[in-house]
C-alpha cells in the first residue's frame, strides 16, 4: 500500500476511533491530504472558466455553477453538450449521467455520516472524486472527518480557478495547449496507485478497465464510469 | 442565456440529490459484510473508469492523442515513487509539450 496517499488512513489507525481529539486530528489529516490536490483543481478549475467563457456563459453564470454544481465531470459535460448546440434537456441529462456514480459512493459513504437526515444529506455533498477516495478506509468504511475535510481546500481552488479561468481568459488562451486536459485523468491515476493492493482489487481494475473502453465508443458520457462501478460486485465473495 | 441558468439550475439540484440519497436513505447503520466487501472494491472500479475516459475519451469515440504520453509520464514518476504533484503536473506538462511539437 502506497504510503504518501494515506495520511488520513494513518491517523485514523493511530488513535482510539472515539471523538473528539482524534476526529480533529483526522480532520486536519483530511485537510491536508486534500491540499495537495489543490493545485491541479485550481488549473481544471480555470480550464473550466476559460472554456464557459468562450461559450458565452459571461462572468456570473460559471462561477455559480462551480460554486453550486460543483462537480468538474458535470460541469465538463453540461458545456460540452450545450457548446455542441444540444438542447437544455439533453445537457441536464449529461449532467446527471456524469455524476451517476456518486449514487454508489453515496451509500458506500453513508455509514460513516452523522445525525438527522438533512444534516446527512448536506454532509453527503463533500463527496467529490478525490476526498471519497482519501476517505476510504479500504474495508469498506469511510471516515467521515478526512471527507469533509479534504474537500474544503479543494472547493475553494475550484471557485478560485473558476474565477481566474473566466477573468483572465484572453491572458491564458487554449488550456489544451498547456495540457490542463491531462490533469483530470492524472491525479485519478495518482489515486488508484493506493488503492490496488490486493489481488481481487487488481482483478477488478482489469475487468473496469475492459468495460469502460468497450462501452466508451457509443455510450453517452458518463455511462462508461457507471458501469465500471458493476465490477466491484466481486466483492459480494467475503472469503478472501 | 435564460435556458443556460435554468440548466445550471437543475443541474445543481440533481447533483445535489444524488449525493444525498445514499446518506438519507442509509444513513448511521452499520452494512452488512458483503455490502462492505462490495464498497471497498468501488474505488479502484471507479477510479479506474474516470482514468480510461479522462485520457481516451472524446467527442467520437476513443481519442488517442497527447494525453496518452503525458498519463504514461505520470505513471513512471508514480512508479518512481515520485511526489504526487510532481507526477500529476508532470502529466499536464508533457501533454502540453507533445502538442506543441505534433
Amino acid at each position: 500500500m502506497s504510503d504518501r496517499l494515506d495520511p488520513i488512513r494513518r491517523a485514523a489507525s493511530g488513535g482510539q476511533p472515539g471523538p473528539g481529539a482524534d476526529a480533529r486530528e483526522r480532520f486536519r489529516a483530511g485537510m491536508r491530504a486534500g491540499m495537495a490536490f489543490v493545485i491541479p483543481t485550481l488549473a481544471i478549475g480555470i480550464s473550466f472558466g476559460v472554456l464557459a467563457r468562450s461559450l458565452g456563459w459571461g462572468l456570473a453564470a460559471p462561477i455559480a455553477a462551480s460554486a453550486f454544481v460543483y462537480s468538474a465531470s458535470a460541469q465538463f459535460a453540461v458545456a460540452s453538450v450545450l457548446g455542441a448546440g444540444g438542447s437544455g434537456v439533453a445537457a441536464i441529462v449529461a449532467a446527471v449521467l456524469a455524476n451517476a456514480r456518486f449514487l454508489p459512493m453515496g451509500l458506500a459513504i453513508a455509514p460513516a455520516l452523522r445525525g438527522g437526515r438533512l444534516r446527512r444529506a448536506l454532509e453527503g455533498q463533500a463527496s467529490v472524486d478525490t476526498s471519497w477516495a482519501l476517505a476510504n478506509r479500504g474495508d469498506g468504511r469511510f471516515d467521515r472527518e478526512g471527507l469533509i475535510g479534504a474537500t474544503i481546500p479543494q472547493y475553494v481552488a475550484w471557485l478560485v480557478g473558476t474565477v481566474i479561468g473566466v477573468v483572465g481568459s484572453e491572458a491564458i488562451g487554449d488550456p489544451e495547449a498547456l495540457g490542463l486536459d491531462a490533469l483530470f485523468p492524472a491525479f485519478f491515476l495518482a489515486l488508484l496507485v493506493s488503492e490496488v493492493d490486493t489481488p481481487r482489487a487488481r482483478v477488478v481494475v482489469v475487468l473496469a478497465a475492459a468495460l469502460a473502453l468497450a462501452l466508451l465508443p457509443w455510450a453517452p458520457p458518463g455511462v462508461p464510469v457507471v458501469a465500471a462501478c458493476v465490477t466491484a460486485l466481486l466483492g459480494l465473495r467475503v472469503t478472501r | 442565456m435564460t435556458e443556460l441558468w435554468i440548466v445550471l439550475g437543475v443541474a445543481a439540484a440533481a447533483s445535489a440529490a444524488i449525493k444525498a440519497t445514499g446518506p438519507v436513505l442509509v444513513g448511521g447503520r452499520e452494512l452488512p459484510p458483503r455490502a462492505l466487501g462490495v464498497i471497498a472494491l468501488l474505488a479502484p472500479a471507479l477510479l479506474t473508469a474516470l482514468v480510461v475516459t479522462g485520457t481516451l475519451g472524446g467527442d467520437d469515440g476513443i481519442t488517442l492523442d497527447a494525453r496518452m504520453a503525458g498519463l504514461g509520464a505520470c505513471a513512471a514518476g508514480l512508479a518512481l515513487r515520485a511526489p504526487l504533484l510532481l507526477c500529476v503536473v508532470l502529466a499536464a506538462a508533457v501533454t502540453g509539450g507533445v502538442r506543441a511539437l505534433g
